[in-house]
């Protein structure tokens, strides 16, 4: 009996001992390395640590692009506890090849299916999820007010009116939009937009699946929209000498007026703009079509072969909780996913929340909704058609041959 | 020698050969010196466009300080130190021995031996690109300092076997045949007789590869990511995506990552130079 | 291990003889086996493993396909591809600028004046530091804003050109960027040429009245033909390795038009996930790298016996 006991005593102690040392630490992988998110997390992981006084974070940090392609490497082989990634088709490679946990379980317990409602689908692969959404942001217009005002021109909603403020824009010499194309994405914002108002969601999934070629009509019907914008030079000169930062200054001097970006811009506006940054929603361009929105969602992820997944499921349990989706959101100034969860109270995030809750459906981005191979051609041919509008044709065939290459 | 020497010509000649140089030298460092220029600059300055006028303040502790309280520079210029300071050693030791024996043995295979060695030493990164980050994952010693540091090693003692080979070829076989018909064991005809000759040669050498190691990129993107193993050039790369709008910060930081094989070369310059012509007067 | 068989039909001898040679024999390989050992996991294996993945279709993460030569058939008909290749071509014409231009400074320099090691020092300064640094010190240089190059543009009355931003001067911007420590580099070979030149010779022809020119053309230069020879095998090898450019000014932008194979392959595997095409455009590289290495190992092989 004594035999007994004490057997019994040492496999508790032991296996105490096992979870202790595998439970101890918490490894997450990050590519928030901009400012504000990396204060943002420091911040919510001390509070997790002090909730969870028997886990220590190690919280790593990486750069966006670098973060892209080694995720693939430790995924395999030894990967983090828990993984910051993108829904749609980004985290559908990865459930596809059995690389991310099912966590229906977590949602199941939480009652997430109603307080992510909205998100829900977005995180569901095979009627499970595959992990907890924490923040979100709407794209749309950022404008100089004070230029608008100067020069009469009122919030365009239609696409006449754009092109008219456009044009008065450029009449004096201020160029209308700014945008940095260096980097690519950023004209893959406005081939998104053009596209949704255009030829509306479903045709847009359907390209982004590669179901459609890229010399449609319909493809045709947006860059010839995106044409209109091109050809008299409403687009910020050597825009792709610029990355989408080095290309701010040219709004905050007024050189030039609108920049279509996400509302992660916000936090740059210089202090002096105070109340003369605006914002509106990409303007209608077919009345028959929806008002569709892209609202690229950033998630995080439990690595199928995680070595302490228990704790991982509760950190992903604690950043589903409302008050900590309020509070990183409120530091992130973005859109909180879970439905009581509260947006910072910002003339930006107000406006943003207001569209996001009124748009007929949302898309992730270009480079989140298709697959990577394509949407590397595919912004490739973006930012030439900025510069060089004439080679349309030359451009769609190359596209469409790299569709039908990807997703035969 | 040629061309004839500036001293037998007149004195007016002289002078503005002097001013050529020193004029020429200004045109050649441009690029740089605007670059070291900014690293001082006030970021007022920068906003306002005055990049070229006399700096409004001097910003030059400030800024560089800044570049070490606000970035992981320090860590990766230590990073940087890590790796390059084993690969030097493990690949100079390395082609030593090997070095020395393509140099002093008579054996069919040799000059094949010696021909891969160079060819694998011309061989575009690209090639081994995917297969070595196949296998350092399955080593698993992907993203940690051995990472780099074994493929530097590795791939640098080409180089170095072509480098120490030609040196050890020059020196006297005699001192050598004598030990052996002495009945010295071949080891301690290494370690006695031919590694004191070469002692010149392996720090020529040594400074050589540090800065080949040192300043490689492509590398440092392919086999680490983390802040704490990524070495100064690939930092440096991350840190341009960071800072876009701090120019001041960005040419800092350039600055830095630019001291240590600059700092190296200044004070080992004979070895450095002694060490590229070595392998090219053969050949 | 010439004297080895003759000696099979003396046993007498043998174990004198075995004393002497055995060592001779089995040392040189124990000396070269650590380094031909990474050498050969590290170089040797992955070159015929990158040939070998080139034949499949692989996405870094799940089953590797076999379609033969498919990968070469896309690589053939990209425009991607011709474009990277015809990058290649100019960088390695413009890069033949590096030896000529290492020789006049190493000529200009070739003095004894007071304080020449310092000036020389100076000039190879671009070689030692890093091409990331290089790179980013040129994207400056050529800022359509505020760059050096646009404010002398400027200054002479021209019209600012963005330079990477331009599809057909982008390459040309880089190699510039490029040419730069390279040039340094070719310089200080020519320096030490010019050190180890025969006095005799050059005394002889100054009798015959040869100067300037002439001199340089057929007394000096042939000399230097050592130093010629290396420098143009480290400017072909620098111009095919250009990555490091590449990837820090322009990532191959705008629109693939600054790209070269080598940052080709690495968009194609890192970006893309497309390990054997990636492979395929790495063995395109390689091919043409080898015509070189053939060519260098032949020379050396042949001066060597």
């Amino acid at each position: 009996m004594k035999k007994i006991a004490k057997l019994g005593q040492i496999a508790l102690l032991s296996t105490a001992m096992s979870t202790m040392a595998t439970a101890g630490t918490l490894v997450i992988n990050s590519d928030t390395s901009d400012p504000a998110p990396k204060a943002a997390f420091a911040e919510i992981i001390a509070q997790f640590e002090k909730e969870n006084p028997d886990i220590t974070v190690k919280y790593n940090l990486y750069d966006h692009e670098a973060y892209k392609t080694t995720i693939r490497n430790w995924l395999v082989t030894s990967p983090p506890d828990v993984v910051h990634w993108y829904a749609g088709n980004r985290m559908k490679a990865f459930v596809d090849r059995g690389l991310f946990e099912d966590v229906s379980d977590l949602w199941a317990e939480n009652n997430m299916q109603d307080t992510f409602a909205t998100a829900a689908p977005a995180m569901t692969i095979d009627g499970k999820q595959w992990g907890v959404p924490f923040t979100y942001y709407q794209w749309g217009v950022y404008y100089r007010k004070d230029l608008f005002e100067k020069h009469g021109i009122g919030e365009p909603t239609t696409w006449d009116e754009f092109l008219a403020a456009c044009a008065t824009l450029k009449e004096n010499s201020i160029a209308p939009v700014s945008i940095g194309t260096k980097y690519l994405w950023t004209a893959a914002g406005w081939f998104d937009y053009l596209n949704l108002r255009t030829n509306g969601l479903e045709f847009h999934m359907d390209l982004m699946d590669g179901k459609v070629p890229y010399t449609d009509d319909r493809v045709r019907a947006t860059f010839a929209n995106w044409a209109e914008l091109v050809e008299p030079g409403y687009f910020l000169e050597n825009h792709a000498s610029y990355s989408w930062q080095e290309a701010q200054p040219f709004l905050y001097n007024g050189e030039a007026a609108m920049y279509l970006i996400g509302n992660f811009i916000t936090p740059n506006f210089p202090e002096e703009l105070e109340g003369k940054m605006g914002f509106f929603q990409f303007p209608q361009i077919n009345p028959e079509v929806g008002m569709f929105e892209d609202a690229p969602m950033d998630t995080l992820h439990i690595p199928s072969k995680a070595k302490n997944k228990e704790d991982a499921r509760r950190y992903l349990a604690f950043m589903a909780r409302e008050d900590n989706q309020t509070k990183i959101n409120g530091a992130l100034l973005q859109i909180p996913p879970h439905k009581d969860a509260q947006a910072a109270d910002n003339y930006f995030l107000d406006k943003g929340v207001a569209m996001l809750g009124s748009a007929d459906g949302t898309a992730q981005f270009y480079d989140r909704d298709t697959d990577p191979a394509m949407a590397k051609e595919g912004m490739k041919g973006f930012q030439e058609f900025m510069v060089y509008p004439d080679r349309i044709d030359a451009i769609l065939e190359r596209l469409e041959k790299v569709r039908q290459r990807t997703f035969k | 020698m040629f061309p004839r020497p500036i001293e037998k010509a007149s004195k007016g000649v002289n002078i503005s050969y002097r001013i050529a140089l020193v004029a020429s030298i200004v045109l050649w460092l441009l690029p740089l010196l605007a670059v070291m220029a900014t690293s001082v600059r006030s970021l007022g300055d920068i906003n306002e466009g005055n990049y070229w006028g006399w700096p409004s303040e001097w910003m030059l502790i400030e800024n560089y300080t800044q570049v070490f309280t606000s970035t992981p520079m320090a860590q990766y210029l230590m990073n940087s130190l890590i790796i390059t300071l084993p690969a030097v050693a493990g690949a100079v030791a390395l082609s030593t021995l090997a070095g020395y024996a393509l140099a002093k043995y008579q054996f069919k295979a040799n000059i094949w031996i010696f021909a891969t060695f160079i060819a694998g030493n011309f061989v575009p990164f690209q090639i081994l690109m995917i297969p070595v980050r196949d296998l350092t994952i399955s080593f698993g010693l992907y993203d940690t300092h051995w990472a780099i540091i074994f493929f530097h090693i590795a791939f640098q003692s080409g180089f170095c076997t072509l480098f120490m080979r030609n040196f050890i070829v020059g020196l006297p076989t005699e001192l050598i045949e004598s030990a052996r018909v002495e009945g010295v064991s071949e080891f301690k005809i290494f370690f006695h007789i031919v590694l004191p000759l070469v002692r010149p040669a392996t720090a020529a050498l040594a400074v050589l590869v540090f800065t080949f190691i040192w300043n490689d990129f492509f590398w440092a993107l392919v086999l680490v990511q983390s802040d704490e193993v990524r070495p100064v050039t690939a930092g440096l790369s991350a840190l341009q995506g960071q800072w876009l709008a701090s120019w001041q910060l960005i040419s800092a930081g350039a600055v830095v990552a630019a001291l240590p094989p600059v700092i190296l070369f200044f004070t080992m310059q004979r070895h450095f130079i002694a060490g590229l012509t070595l392998g090219a007067t053969k050949g | 291990m010439a004297q080895s068989s003759p000696q099979i039909g003396l046993p007498d001898s043998r174990p004198s003889t075995r004393r002497k040679w055995r060592p001779t024999v089995i040392a040189p390989w124990l000396f070269l086996a650590p380094a031909m050992i990474v050498f050969f996991v590290y170089v040797i294996y992955p070159v015929f493993d990158s040939i070998w993945l080139s034949f499949f279709d692989w996405d870094g993460l799940g089953d590797k396909t076999w379609i033969g030569l498919d990968n070469y058939r896309e690589l053939f008909d990209s425009d991607t591809f011709w474009k990277a290749f015809s990058n290649n071509l100019l960088w390695l014409v413009l890069f033949m600028l590096a030896p000529p231009c290492g020789l006049a400074i190493a000529l200009f320099l070739n003095q004894q004046v007071a304080g020449i090691r310092a000036v020389k020092a100076l000039f190879f300064f671009p070689f030692v530091i890093s091409q990331v640094v290089v790179g980013l010190v040129f994207s400056w240089f050529y800022d359509p804003n505020f760059g050096l190059l646009n404010e002398a543009i400027v200054f002479f009355g021209g019209d600012p050109i963005a330079i990477l931003a331009d599809e057909k001067l982008v390459t040309y911007g880089i190699i510039a960027a490029g040419l730069w420590p390279q040039i340094a580099y070719c310089m200080i070979l020519y320096l030490t040429g010019l050190n180890n030149l025969n006095g005799e010779q050059i005394e002889a022809a100054q009798l015959d009245n040869a100067k300037g020119w002439k001199m340089l053309w057929y007394i000096v230069i042939p000399q230097l033909s050592p130093a010629t020879f290396i420098a143009i095998v480290v400017t072909v090898i620098g111009a095919l390795r250009s990555f490091d450019l590449v990837a820090t000014m322009t990532a191959g932008g705008p629109w693939g038009s600054s790209t070269v194979l080598a940052y080709m392959m690495y968009e194609e595997a890192i970006f893309n996930y497309r390990m054997g095409y990636g492979a395929a455009v790495a063995v395109v590289l390689f091919l043409i790298m080898d015509i070189y290495i053939a060519y260098f190992l032949w020379r050396m092989v042949k001066s060597e016996k």
